[in-house]
């Protein structure tokens, strides 16, 4: 067998999500060949290299490949995939982007979203906001695999010393085009791969009322999140949306504050170690699955948790 | 230009599925069945495309058994003006469904192909995608705004970091996101005038394509429920519990 993934990475370092789906190539087996293309994106290639478990590097440097561009990176990995048993990439949103848009050029089917690895074509994955587990067994030569970075662990950043091959191809579909992005800035540790998330929903009531959120964050060192209520409203932007159709996080403690507990916002921190809901109606669903329920209004809960932690 | 949705029945979102006694699927049986919310976000930005004169016609797809006829009903009350659906037995994988939808794109030469982002029921997030690759179209996925300027479309996706906007040649392919737009209801002579718009049948086989089994569904099991919890009564308690207990501050 023999693996390519696909790096995600903002041409400076690699996103956290690369290594945890180097977990579930490891453990599917065989030889691992990371692709990093980007621009001027030299670093990431370095890193992946150490990487542990990864034999082979790809390195395509391109200003074609700078914003991820679905278009032209699924053609340069088309390009690149002759003798590859295995395609995979990180559930995030350049890989779901880019990975069907491969499997389709390649004439196969993809299996999403996998939070577990059976045997070499075979896996888990989670289907109805997660009230479901399906066993799927991929029938296609090549098996085209979206990762859920929450279900594995992540793999070692040293243990490899891989050699960096760099591609000259250019890709250009010339059909898109970036244009520009906002960035959601923060200071706080990335929802994605936090040890402690707090959330808040539409009990916050206001965007401004999030700083009493920052206030416990500050002392525990949490990210921050939300429900989609809560970024429907303009609260706080998407990027912080958890759940079914937003980011699935599995941190040590989570805290959701004025959520009620919809499938759809559990199916995304249900696999959190240790859960707290803090809400002011005792019968609010999130009470079903919280390991700690405080019923309470969150505007005094909130200031006396920030004071006493 | 003319606008081509794609539309999928799932699951009501509220509904809560169980898994049958011998683990071989969900069970489906007397269960609401509904428009998938991304599809409703998708029809909604097509008739609003139409509404302010940039679409000129929005024909609505979809594929599977006789009952999609009534999500393809929906949305004709929404206001599509006429409807496909590509009679299956059941509901293909993603990649069968985009190999059908690209035969309808070739025929129906659409300006804009708008899908949702994902199905709720089996979360694959793949066949807009995919229908991009079939028809060598460039992709807007998880689309937060859809601006149609001439022979190009800007199109802000919603991704882990933020917003990104991209600029598309047409014809194009659009995946929905949850905040693209905020679906109406239809009204009532609505629906009954949508009983009177046209409704195409169409086989696999009149498109010329030939369904693949990519991938077989071994199992499905109900997932480990958690512990049900407690409830502490002031914030000292929980602060106590979170350190001395649980030890995760
Ligand atoms: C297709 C689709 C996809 C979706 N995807 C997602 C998703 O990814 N993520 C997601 O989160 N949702 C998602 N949803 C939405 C989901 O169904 C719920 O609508 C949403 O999660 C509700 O958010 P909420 O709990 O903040 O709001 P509400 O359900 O309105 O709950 C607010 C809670 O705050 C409590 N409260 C109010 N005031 C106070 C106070 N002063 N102190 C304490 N508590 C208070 C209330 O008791 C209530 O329980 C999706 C829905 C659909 C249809
Ligand atoms: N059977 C189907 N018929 C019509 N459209 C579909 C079908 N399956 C998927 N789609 C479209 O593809 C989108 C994404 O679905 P999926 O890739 O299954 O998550 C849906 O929101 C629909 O727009």
């Amino acid at each position: 067998m023999s693996i390519l993934l696909i790096a995600e990475h903002d041409n400076q370092t690699l996103n956290p999500g690369t290594l945890n789906a180097l977990t579930a190539a490891q453990q599917i087996g065989g030889d691992i060949t990371v692709l990093v293309a980007g621009s001027g994106c030299a670093a990431v290639a370095d890193d992946a290299a150490k990487a542990a478990g990864v034999s082979n590097v790809l390195l395509a440097d391109n200003p074609v490949y700078d914003k991820a561009l679905a278009e032209n990176l699924a053609a340069l990995v088309v390009e690149q995939a002759a003798g590859f048993s295995h395609i995979l990439a990180p559930a995030g949103t350049t890989g779901k982007d880019l990975m069907p848009r491969v499997a389709a050029l390649l004439d196969v089917g993809q299996i999403s979203e996998i939070t577990a690895v059976e045997s070499a074509d075979t896996f888990k994955r989670p289907i109805y906001a997660g009230n479901a587990i399906a066993t799927v067994q991929s029938l296609d030569e090549v098996k085209v695999i979206t990762v859920r970075a929450s279900a594995f662990d992540a793999a070692a950043t040293e243990g490899s010393s891989a050699i960096v091959n760099a591609i000259t191809t250019a890709c250009d579909a010339g059909t898109s085009a970036f244009v520009s992005e906002e960035m959601a800035k923060s200071d706080r540790p990335d929802l994605a791969s936090a040890r402690v998330i707090i959330s808040g929903g539409r009990g916050m009531g206001t965007g401004e009322n999030f700083a009493l959120l920052d206030s416990v964050a500050d002392k525990l060192g949490a990210a921050i999140g939300a429900s989609r209520a809560a970024v429907d409203a303009g609260f706080v932007s998407n990027d912080l949306q958890v759940g079914q159709t937003g980011k699935i996080v599995a941190p040590e403690l989570y805290i959701a504050v004025g959520i009620s507990g919809a499938i759809q916002h559990l199916a995304g921190m249900k696999e959190s170690k240790v859960i707290v809901a803090i809400n002011k109606d005792e019968e609010a669903p999130i009470f079903q699955i919280a390991d700690y329920g405080l019923v309470a209004d969150l505007f005094q809960a909130l200031p006396e948790l920030a004071e006493k932690l | 230009m003319k606008v081509l949705v794609s539309v999928k029945r799932v699951i009501d979102y509220n509904v809560k599925v169980r898994v049958k006694a011998d683990n071989t699927d969900v069970d489906l049986a007397n269960v609401k069945m509904a428009l998938n919310p991304f599809c409703e976000i998708a029809v909604e930005e097509a008739i609003r495309l139409k509404e302010a004169g940039i679409a000129s016609e929005v024909v609505v797809a979809s594929i599977g058994p006789k009952a999609v006829q009534e999500q393809l009903r929906t949305a004709l009350a929404l206001g599509a003006d006429r409807a496909i659906q590509i009679e299956c037995d059941d509901l293909p994988e993603p990649l069968n469904v985009a190999k059908l939808l690209a035969r309808v794109v070739e025929a129906e030469q659409p300006g804009l192909t708008i899908l949702g982002k994902q199905s709720i029921d089996v979360d694959n997030n793949q066949t807009g995608q995919m229908l991009a690759a079939l028809t060598g179209r460039p992709q807007g996925t998880f689309a937060s705004e859809v601006k149609v300027e001439g022979e190009k479309a800007m199109v802000t996706r919603e991704v882990d970091c933020g917003l990104k906007t991209v600029e598309l040649v047409l014809p194009a392919i659009v995946t929905t996101d949850l905040r693209l737009n905020e679906p109406r209801y239809a009204k009532l002579p609505d629906i009954m005038k949508a009983k009177r718009k046209p409704l195409e049948v169409k086989t696999p086989a009149d498109l010329s394509v030939e369904l693949k089994q990519h991938s077989r569904l071994l199992k499905v099991e109900t997932p480990a429920s958690r512990q049900a919890g407690i409830k502490v009564d002031s914030v000292d308690a929980l602060v106590d519990k979170l350190k001395n207990e649980a030890k995760v501050i």
